[in-house]
């Protein structure tokens, strides 16, 4: 089971980067890079935005989870769909979106920065928390007010820690994006802030020092492996029965659907705001969207979007399995498939380029390289939204049908899959997701016989003149629209599903 | 289980094989494809391929990716074993890098009698054939210094006057290929002990440093689409009729001026990649692209000025640029040696 993925990572994760790190690491490089004041400037910098940047989207995105976990309200989809499109949307849209909503005073900033990551980053607490937040026993609750727990005791005894298993890996998720983020860095906070991501990238592709560039990248994934560790250790998970197929209550009581429709509206409002003032600036450039160029690009993200989702669900959810099934070697495997989280993307695009150079292995030129490497991020993803749902099915259920006669085909498609399927979903969402809004450090990669459509957006916004900019705008609106639709209509989708279930 | 993985493999294997058959069109006999990697400013006209293609046979895919730095970058870890067999866009701030990496084969086009002595200074070893020609100068919004009554600043030395405190943007020098160019102007202009000061001058009169020519021109600059707050960029010479031609409704009139003397020059290079496979065609490539039709093509495609003398430059685009009599230049060895030293010390002077 574990064979196709682990084959997957050695040959486009493992060996470029051997290949890489081994033509350009050297220990002088090492010793001017780490005695260099960018360099020291840029790990300070790392860390502690990513340790604001993570606190702050925990913090903006629990209430908002709580209330789409608990509650069914009117507009609930279009509100999940407009906190989950940000994640879609390329750095690019998002930097001029936010330009124009945050004040001059902010512009350039570490906020600027830090307002970026908890808009993109919201969506991925809301998507992984929810999902085991609302498979909490409601009676569970109940029974604890029944036996005088106030509020806060309930959620700090009861909720907190069935949940924290989801929270510990969104917060390590996010960390991970804020940490290794480069699109919003370099847009948001102009050249005076720079994390370690961005270090690689300019000084192996701007200075030509790969070297250097080589280094920051080992301490980098040094610096990643901590973060990870650590957050492991914290979100330890406590496996507990799930329920499926809760029916959700509407808000009762003034004050409950006071606070209902106040957290709703206002992180609605969050998302909206960067659309208005994407769709404000777009005023002439509709005339010109429909343009063959465009349906082309389109269909370019869209086909990356799924090779790279389809890849990496597929692997991700064979890994889980493989974990869920025997525990044993379960801690080693996870770690090991988190890998490619901690390496950074440029040394990956880098090492791909100078490893699939000769046929018949020359993948540097195919199309699909670029999906696989979009797959590659989003694989550990993957198995951490799998893994707890996989871990909680009782294997008294497949014992049970065993004994009954069925083989293992059997179990697969009559317990295993209607149990996942509502996480596969997700990890379909969030890797497609992943590779739609990808115009970092892969775009490297990325070979424009035919681009997509955040290259399109970023090449039309970097001409001058006014209708130039007005159609890249347009592009952005459309994008964003395009996302909150599919959101939607997924959304539409497994609620119809799991009604007739 | 094992099933399930088995399938994942054999698609995996099978996109693998159907990959590399799309990519195998460089057997010997039938119709030769070049491609053509170039940067993503690379925007020629549609179809302006066809003509070689009907003289040649030989059709052109072109394949952008990145920014010029991007571009070399990649070439020169690739070098040898190149991803295409002709590149465009290497211009004289990064040819140093380009030339180390040895990435390149010569070859001298016919096209090269009808260019200038200016431009082929710099490749004796004809390396590489020049395509092109810019500045990159300061670029001023006349609407707003007429409303404050305020004469644009004309020298390099005027932007450190307080009259133009907090009024100008200018694209990072490291991480942009026009703030590159600009910071080297100003080491022509005050010299390579000189510009060191004048960097600390500029800082404290206000110079807002963005991340890329983008940002500063379209969002922090006031005279383009963007709004933005500040009335004085660093943008090349050619920016005013890229405003009259992509305005919004239609004018005539320039909303933008340059200040000539603040220019430094850009040369654009194309070249043959080392271990192609089909030089011939290659060569023909470059003859093309350093040809009348290709290069007259340039202006209002690209913004930039064709170096083929014959060369057809329409009026439309020469009527709203004052190009520079001499612009600033360093020549390539110098940048070559000093780059990384000049980056860091303006660095430490702009953002401490």
């Amino acid at each position: 089971m574990v064979i196709a993925p682990a084959l997957f990572l050695l040959v486009f994760l493992a060996i470029p980067t051997a290949v890489i790190v081994q033509r350009g690491a050297s220990v002088d490089a090492f010793a001017d890079v780490m005695s260099s004041e960018g360099f020291r400037k840029a790990a300070w910098f790392t860390l502690w935005q990513t340790t604001l940047s993570t606190v702050l989207t925990v913090a903006c995105a629990l209430p908002v989870t709580f209330v789409l976990a608990r509650f069914s309200f009117q507009g609930k989809r279009l509100l999940l769909a407009l906190i989950t499109a940000p994640f879609l949307l390329p750095t690019v849209v998002v930097g001029s979106a936010l330009f124009a909503l945050l004040p001059e005073s902010m512009h350039y900033t570490a906020s600027a920065i830090i307002a970026a990551h908890i808009f993109f980053n919201m969506a991925v607490v809301v998507r992984l928390v929810m999902p085991r937040w609302s498979q909490i026993d409601p009676e569970l609750i109940h029974a604890a007010h029944t036996l005088g727990a106030s509020t806060v005791r309930t959620f700090r005894t009861i909720t907190f820690p069935l949940i924290r298993p989801a929270l510990g890996f969104a917060s390590t998720a996010v960390a991970l994006f804020c940490f290794t983020s480069f699109g919003a860095v370099r847009i948001l906070g102009g050249p005076a802030y720079s994390t370690l991501e961005t270090e690689i990238y300019v000084r192996s592709v701007q200075l030509g020092d790969l070297n250097g560039a080589i280094a920051i990248g080992i301490v980098q994934a040094i610096f990643l492996i901590g973060v990870l560790y650590s957050m492991t250790k914290l979100g330890r998970r406590h496996t507990s029965p799930l329920t499926v197929n809760i029916q959700t209550p509407n808000p009762t009581g003034f004050a409950q659907k006071i606070a209902v429709a106040s957290i709703a509206l206002a992180t609605g409002l969050i998302g909206l705001l960067p659309l208005l003032a994407v769709a404000w600036k777009s005023n002439s450039g509709w005339s010109q969207v429909f343009s063959r160029d465009t349906m082309s690009s389109l269909a370019v993200s869209a086909r990356f979007a799924i090779t790279a989702s389809i890849i990496a669900t597929t692997l991700g959810t064979l890994i889980a399995l493989a974990i869920a099934y025997k525990s044993s070697s379960s801690q080693l495997l996870e770690t090991i498939t988190s890998l490619p989280l901690m390496i950074s993307a440029v040394t990956v695009g880098l090492g791909i380029l100078i490893t699939f150079d000769q046929s018949p292995f020359e993948f540097r030129s195919t199309w699909w390289i670029t999906p696989v490497a979009h797959s590659l991020i989003a694989i550990p993803l993957v198995i951490r939204i799998v893994l707890p749902v996989a871990q909680a099915i009782p294997q008294d259920l497949r014992d049970a049908a065993a004994t009954l006669g069925s083989g293992a085909k059997d179990q697969w498609l009559r317990i295993d899959f209607p149990l996942l399927r509502r996480c596969l979903a997700t990890a379909c969402a969030l890797s497609a997701a992943v590779s739609l809004g990808e115009f970092g450090a892969t775009s490297f990669l990325t070979r424009q016989t035919n681009e997509t459509l955040p290259v399109s957006i970023a090449r039309l916004l970097s001409r001058p003149g006014d209708t130039q900019h007005a159609k890249a705008f347009a592009l952005s609106t459309l994008f964003f629209v395009f996302s909150i639709g599919a959101v939607y209509l997924a959304e539409t989708v497994r609620a119809t599903r799991t009604k007739t279930h | 289980m094992k099933k399930i993985s088995a399938i994942a493999l054999s698609v995996l294997l099978l996109a693998a094989c159907s990959g590399t058959s799309d990519n195998g069109s460089s057997t010997s006999d039938g119709p030769v494809t070049l491609t053509l990697l170039a940067h993503d400013s690379f925007t020629p006209s549609e179809g302006i391929f066809d003509a070689f293609t009907a003289e040649t046979g030989i059709t052109v895919n072109v394949v952008r990716s990145g920014d010029a730095g991007e571009l070399v970058t990649k070439a020169a870890l690739a070098a040898g074993n190149p991803e295409g067999d002709v590149l465009w866009g290497v211009d004289n701030t990064l040819l140093s890098r380009a030339l180390d990496s040895n990435m390149f084969v010569s070859y001298q086009t016919p096209n090269l009698e009808f260019m200038d002595e200016s431009v082929l200074r710099n490749i004796p070893g004809h390396e590489v054939t020049p395509v092109d020609t810019g500045d990159v100068c300061i670029n001023y919004d006349i609407a707003w210094f007429t409303e404050n009554n305020i004469a644009p600043p004309m020298t390099l030395d005027a932007l450190i006057s307080s009259t133009y405190a907090n009024l100008l943007v200018v694209p990072s020098a490291i991480t942009s290929s026009p703030g590159l160019a600009f910071f080297l102007a100003t080491v022509a202009e005050f010299g390579e002990d000189g510009w060191q000061d004048y960097w600390k001058s500029l800082r404290e009169n206000g110079v807002l440093v963005v991340d890329g020519w983008t940002q500063a021109y379209s969002t922090e600059f006031s005279g383009s689409s963007g709004k933005g707050e500040r009335p004085i960029v660093v943008s090349y010479s050619s920016s005013p009729s890229a405003e009259v031609l992509f305005a919004d409704p239609p004018t005539d009139i320039a909303p933008t001026g340059v200040a000539p003397l603040t220019c430094f020059e850009q040369i654009e290079y194309a070249g043959i990649l080392r271990g192609t496979e089909h030089k011939a065609e290659a060569q023909l490539l470059i003859d093309y692209l350093s040809g009348t039709t290709f290069q007259s093509d340039l202006p209002l495609t690209q913004f930039v000025f064709p170096v083929h003398r014959n060369a057809t430059i329409p009026d439309s685009f020469t009527r709203y640029i004052s190009r520079p009599e001499r612009a600033l230049t360093i020549e390539y060895n110098v940048i070559a040696e000093n780059r990384t030293a000049w980056l860091d010390e303006w660095s430490t002077i702009v953002f401490k």
